[in-house]
């Protein structure tokens, strides 16, 4: 196998599944049993009623993520896995940040920081103004640092979630898979359509 | 699992409870006659699933569904086992035997986490099993009510698929899923969970519809032609072409198939652990076993094949050795149905993804027939060094104690193939798959995967009721034996007809041997005292005979083999000796030691 395989980069795991109790479960193990760590997770329903979509990040090598897509897509639940590395999608996070009102008021350069970093307010009360920005971890955290001067109180950040640049999205292979004889374009293996890159004979 | 007489008040109170609020629940249109309770739901739904045989033990939570059986006792054979773990195995036993889904029945708590082994078991070798447990009310799930454990979780990792019902609605949906998704693809066990409120509950039953779709389940993929082509293309212009072959092929109903393969294509095969008997022993092409304690040329030629064929098997480590090293000079075309298997151990060059039943015929049309008979020959001669080396002093010895393979000889002479050999796990489990001739299919029953001791005797019980018209052989040591032994009592009570071999050599001997070859002989607690076995079968009123005199063997084989009924027979054989040829770990399969 080739060296790109072994290097470890973080790679975007997107599965989507059924919604169905312990799936969550079923799908963690299968990093942990390999002492795998999942650096960020997001479960939500997807565009499609009763589909959901995960959105996971671990960093690893190429190799270990195409087994480990194997290995969850044969779950019985689950209909579709894809993983793609940072290139290959658009991602955000999203952070909140709770400021003191009365530091915000008085202090003119806090305001012009928040501008800067593209936050804006969601609430404000007279003790408190929450802040939420989105954007990579290092501009979430850029402004963690920004603020932390100025009595950051608290501060809390979600789960990546990733767009596929590539996708068609998923509503016409659902479609597919509620046939009893799906067609060719559900049943291929996904290693199998990058033949030539994997498979050179 | 016993009950404690308070707790049975405690629930014997809650169902009332829950009857009366179902009567208040119930809408007067709906006719009396068409509501039955979950548990005769779930005894109908395994009646249309063709099940005859369930191995169960019983327990509070599950006593409304053995209520239902009281009255299908004519329908359904309950085979009371003595300890879950032994119920689990005998399913496992009855699966691989008779190629239909093993059923089991346990209770909460302690129950179901007694049939963990044998799910991890039965996982790791696609054995396909429904698994029933009785959990606590559906409103005392999660308060650490009495027998209650977290089931579903506790076995998600060694489970195709699990799931818990709580409402009786859901239980011919899910039954249907159960066996579906058991049997389908690659099998493997499911696990369903009913509490008890759904077992009790009456419901509005609309029949059983068995389940051949499942939208985010494709258990059998479409066939790609272009990679059957491009598999026959390295196929036809291979010098030294080499098969390997597994279970796969016995899962997937294709022996004719891959007899018609391997004749066509005049290509040697070589057989994993579960993939025995998929070929007949004698078959010219058949080259013998893989692995650490498989045949000598079947090892070093995988480094020396052009193009490896590797058919519904799945590189095991047992099976590889030190994988840098193995087979790297080869092309290999790997015909799996499981796509995780492809590309997981050894990099495919033509992945082959789908069932062999249907990609066999597929390939098999596309072989050019080649003269691969001086390449074939070259595995002769590996086996004759073989049999100068190992084999003839292992099966033929003259002077003193007998040999695990001389027992194993001579039982193929008596029952010349047509047995089925259930092996526990360690030396006598090796000798055995090596030196076993299997006439037929499906049987070789034994823990490839998990090396489970403890596996033999319960499922040679499960084995026979799967194949009654079989002779059925359990070969075990005097290890494993004293893991499982409680299963006497389920041989005594059902009747079952299974001839027991324990092998004895007073050791732990798989151990021994690694401590012997790689420990500088520190033999640390493989040392194992055993009762009376004979004794002990008889305890049971089970026919039992003791021999340590080479010139007793046969008669008392076949005294065995004759006796009406199961029977033990004890064999003691030499303490000391050690399964050759070895692959040591972390070594290559070209590195294999004949002594």
């Amino acid at each position: 196998m080739s060296d790109q395989e072994n290097i470890k980069q973080e790679f975007n795991i997107t599965v989507y599944t059924e919604n169905q109790i312990g799936l969550l479960n079923r799908i963690a193990i299968i990093f942990t049993r390999r002492k795998i760590n999942i650096d960020s997770l997001n479960t939500s329903p997807s565009e499609i009623d009763k589909i959901h979509r995960f959105n996971i990040v671990i960093t690893e090598s190429e190799e270990v993520v195409r087994k480990i897509s194997r290995q969850i897509e044969k779950q019985v639940e689950v209909l579709k896995v894809y993983y793609h590395t940072n290139a290959d999608v658009i991602w955000q996070e999203l952070a909140l940040y709770k400021v003191s009102t009365d530091v915000i008021a008085e202090q003119v350069s806090v305001e012009r920081l928040l501008r800067e970093n593209g936050a804006r307010a969601v609430v404000i009360r007279k003790d408190y103004t929450v802040f939420e920005t989105t954007g990579h971890r290092e501009e979430t955290d850029n402004l963690i640092k920004i603020l932390q001067p100025y009595g950051l109180i608290e501060f809390v950040r979600s789960a990546r979630v990733a767009i596929i640049k590539s996708s068609d999205g998923f509503n016409s292979k659902l479609r597919e898979f509620e046939r009893l004889e799906p067609g060719e374009d559900v049943m291929e293996n996904e290693y199998l359509n990058q033949g030539q890159k994997v498979f050179t004979m | 699992m016993e009950m404690q007489t308070i707790t049975q008040e405690t629930i014997e109170i809650e169902e009332q409870s829950v009857k009366s609020t179902e009567q208040s629940v119930k809408s007067p249109e709906q006719s009396v006659e068409s509501q039955i309770s979950g548990s005769v739901a779930l005894l109908e739904a395994l009646i249309v699933e063709g099940v005859d045989t369930i191995f169960g033990y019983p327990g509070g939570a599950i006593m409304p569904i053995y209520d239902a059986l009281y009255d299908y006792k004519e329908k359904l054979n309950h085979i009371l086992v003595r300890h879950e773990q032994g119920g689990i195995h005998a399913g496992q036993g009855y699966a691989r035997t008779s190629g239909k889904v093993g059923v089991v029945f346990a209770t909460s708590g302690p129950g179901a986490t007694n049939l963990v082994t044998g799910l991890a078991d039965a996982q790791i070798d696609s054995t396909p099993l429904v698994c029933i447990t009785g959990q606590v009310f559906a409103h005392l799930l999660g308060t650490d009510a009495f027998q209650e454990t977290d089931v579903i979780n506790i076995t998600t990792p060694v489970t195709k698929w699990n799931y818990q019902v709580t409402d009786a609605n859901e239980i011919p949906e899910v039954i249907a899923k159960a066996f579906y998704i058991a049997k389908s693809g690659r099998p493997g066990p499911v696990l369903i969970d009913i509490t008890k409120n759904a077992q009790i509950q009456k419901f509005e039953y609309k029949g059983y519809t068995p389940c051949n779709h499942i939208r985010s389940y494709r258990p059998k993929p479409i066939v790609r032609k272009e990679y059957i082509e491009q598999a026959a293309a390295l196929i036809n212009q291979a010098k030294k072409p080499f098969i390997l072959f597994g279970q796969g092929v016995i899962l997937g109903s294709a022996e004719q198939e891959f007899k018609t393969f391997v004749e066509r294509s005049g290509i040697p095969a070589a057989w994993t652990v579960l993939g025995a008997g998929a070929i007949p022993t004698s078959h010219p092409l058949n080259v013998g076993m893989l692995g650490m304690h498989g045949n000598y040329g079947p090892n070093v030629l995988t480094n020396e094949c052009d193009v490896l064929i590797a058919i519904g098997m799945r590189f095991d480590d047992r099976v590889t050795g030190r994988l840098d090293k193995y087979a790297k000079q080869a092309k290999v075309v790997h015909l799996d149905i499981d796509p995780a298997e492809i590309d997981k151990n050894v990099k495919s060059t033509v992945p082959v993804w789908g069932d062999c039943k249907e990609t066999l015929p597929l390939l098999t049309e596309l072989i050019v027939p080649n003269d691969h008979t001086a390449w074939v020959k070259k595995f002769g001669e590996y086996a004759a060094k073989e049999v100068e080396a190992v084999i003839h002093a292992e099966l033929n010895p003259t002077s003193g104690e007998m040999t695990m393979g001389e027992v194993i000889n001579q039982l193929n002479v008596l029952t010349k193939g047509e047995a089925i050999i259930v092996t526990d796990v360690g030396q006598h489990q090796m000798v055995a798959c090596r030196y076993a001739t299997l006439n037929k299919t499906r049987s070789n029953v034994t823990s490839g995967g998990l090396g489970t001791m403890g596996f033999a005797l319960p499922a040679a019980i499960g084995a026979k009721f799967g194949a009654l018209d079989r002779t059925v052989v359990a070969v075990i040591g005097d290890g494993g034996f004293q893991m499982t032994c409680q299963e006497l009592g389920t041989i005594m009570q059902s009747g079952v007809d299974v001839k027991i071999m324990i092998l004895n050599n007073r050791f732990l001997g798989m151990v021994r041997q690694w401590q012997e070859l790689f420990n500088e002989r520190r033999y640390s607690f493989v040392d194992i005292q055993s009762p009376d076995f004979v004794m002990l079968a008889k305890s049971y009123g089970i026919a039992g005979k003791c021999i340590d005199d080479r010139a007793d063997l046969a008669s008392t084989l076949q005294e065995m083999l004759e006796h009406k009924g199961s029977y033990l027979l004890e064999v003691m054989v030499t303490k000391e000796n050690n399964v050759f040829p070895m692959v040591p770990q972390g070594c290559s399969v070209s590195e294999i030691r004949l002594k």
